[in-house]
């Protein structure tokens, strides 16, 4: 059994899952930190 | 931990200490992943799988730290009532879900080639299922009582509660010897040889980094999110 293709498959979902974790908690934290800042200037 | 109770003081540790976990985690990360896909040699047994080890040790390692943090937060909660507690419990219990998640789903892909199965009901793989739904409940419970405005004191007791699943975890290799190897890594050694040992504690250092980031991204959003909603019920009113 070719051992390439598990090891490949196992780091890019490790990649991925990261990569989503990473990008989600800064999307809502620019989101959140943004609509703070615009009403504080209101 | 009480001198960061202040949100704003909080904020002032927070914002740079984002950045930092972010720039280190990615280097040693992205580099001990390199590492032990090209420097390290393959084992005389597994062959090539082995370099499955440098991400499914430090995310079975990081689903576990992530109940230990939640547990942490929920007694501070519980019995300081720490001002921050409840939000730091909410923001690690995504990062603690996707890495215990990663685990299942690496250790099942290095299953297949090596025990010849993608999964089996034995105690460490079903303990760890067990935490990943742990997780999931959490983050139901912890969204509905913040949605209705409660202070997540239930949310608290079930992250203590949880924390029993960590012990059955750790020692479940020693209480039911079925498929998953026993203890390799250990506090005072390693059973594993140097010469493929070496990049795991890059990755684990790097994704510990980036699991701090998450967490601390996701407690600056929930206070974003507070101060608007506050700002908003004083315009109201």
């Amino acid at each position: 059994m070719n051992p390439w293709p598990f090891v490949i498959a196992a780091y890019s979902i490790a990649v991925a899952l990261t990569a989503v974790l990473l990008l989600w908690a800064f999307a809502s934290m620019r989101r959140a930190e943004a609509a703070a800042d615009a009403l504080k200037r209101r | 931990m009480h001198a960061l109770a202040n949100p704003s003081r909080f904020l002032r540790f927070a914002r740079p200490a984002t950045t930092w976990l972010l720039l280190v985690g990615l280097a040693l990360a992205v580099g001990g992943m390199a590492a032990g896909l090209t420097l390290t040699p393959p084992d005389y047994l597994q062959g090539e799988t082995v370099r499955i080890l440098y991400i499914h040790v430090p995310s079975a390692w990081l689903g576990m730290a992530g109940w230990v943090g939640i547990a942490a937060a929920s007694v501070s909660q519980i019995v300081w009532r720490h001002p921050l507690a409840a939000v730091a419990g909410r923001a690690v219990a995504p990062a603690g879900a996707t890495f215990a998640a990663m685990c299942l789903i690496t250790g099942s892909i290095w299953g297949r080639p090596t025990w010849g199965t993608w999964w089996e009901w034995d105690g460490r793989l079903t303990s760890m299922l067990l935490l990943f739904f742990l997780y999931l409940g959490y983050i139901a419970l912890a969204s509905a009582e913040r949605e209705r405005g409660g202070e997540g004191r239930i949310a608290a007791i079930y992250g203590m509660v949880g924390a029993i699943n960590l012990p059955i975890i750790h020692y479940s290799v020693l209480w039911w010897r079925t498929l998953h190897q026993g203890e390799s890594i250990g506090i005072t050694g390693s059973s594993i040889d140097s010469s493929i040992l070496w990049p795991l504690p890059l990755t684990m250092i790097g994704f510990t980094c980036l699991f701090g980031a998450a967490t601390l991204m996701r407690m600056r959003a929930e206070l974003a999110e507070k101060k608007v909603e506050a700002r908003m019920r004083r315009m109201t009113s």
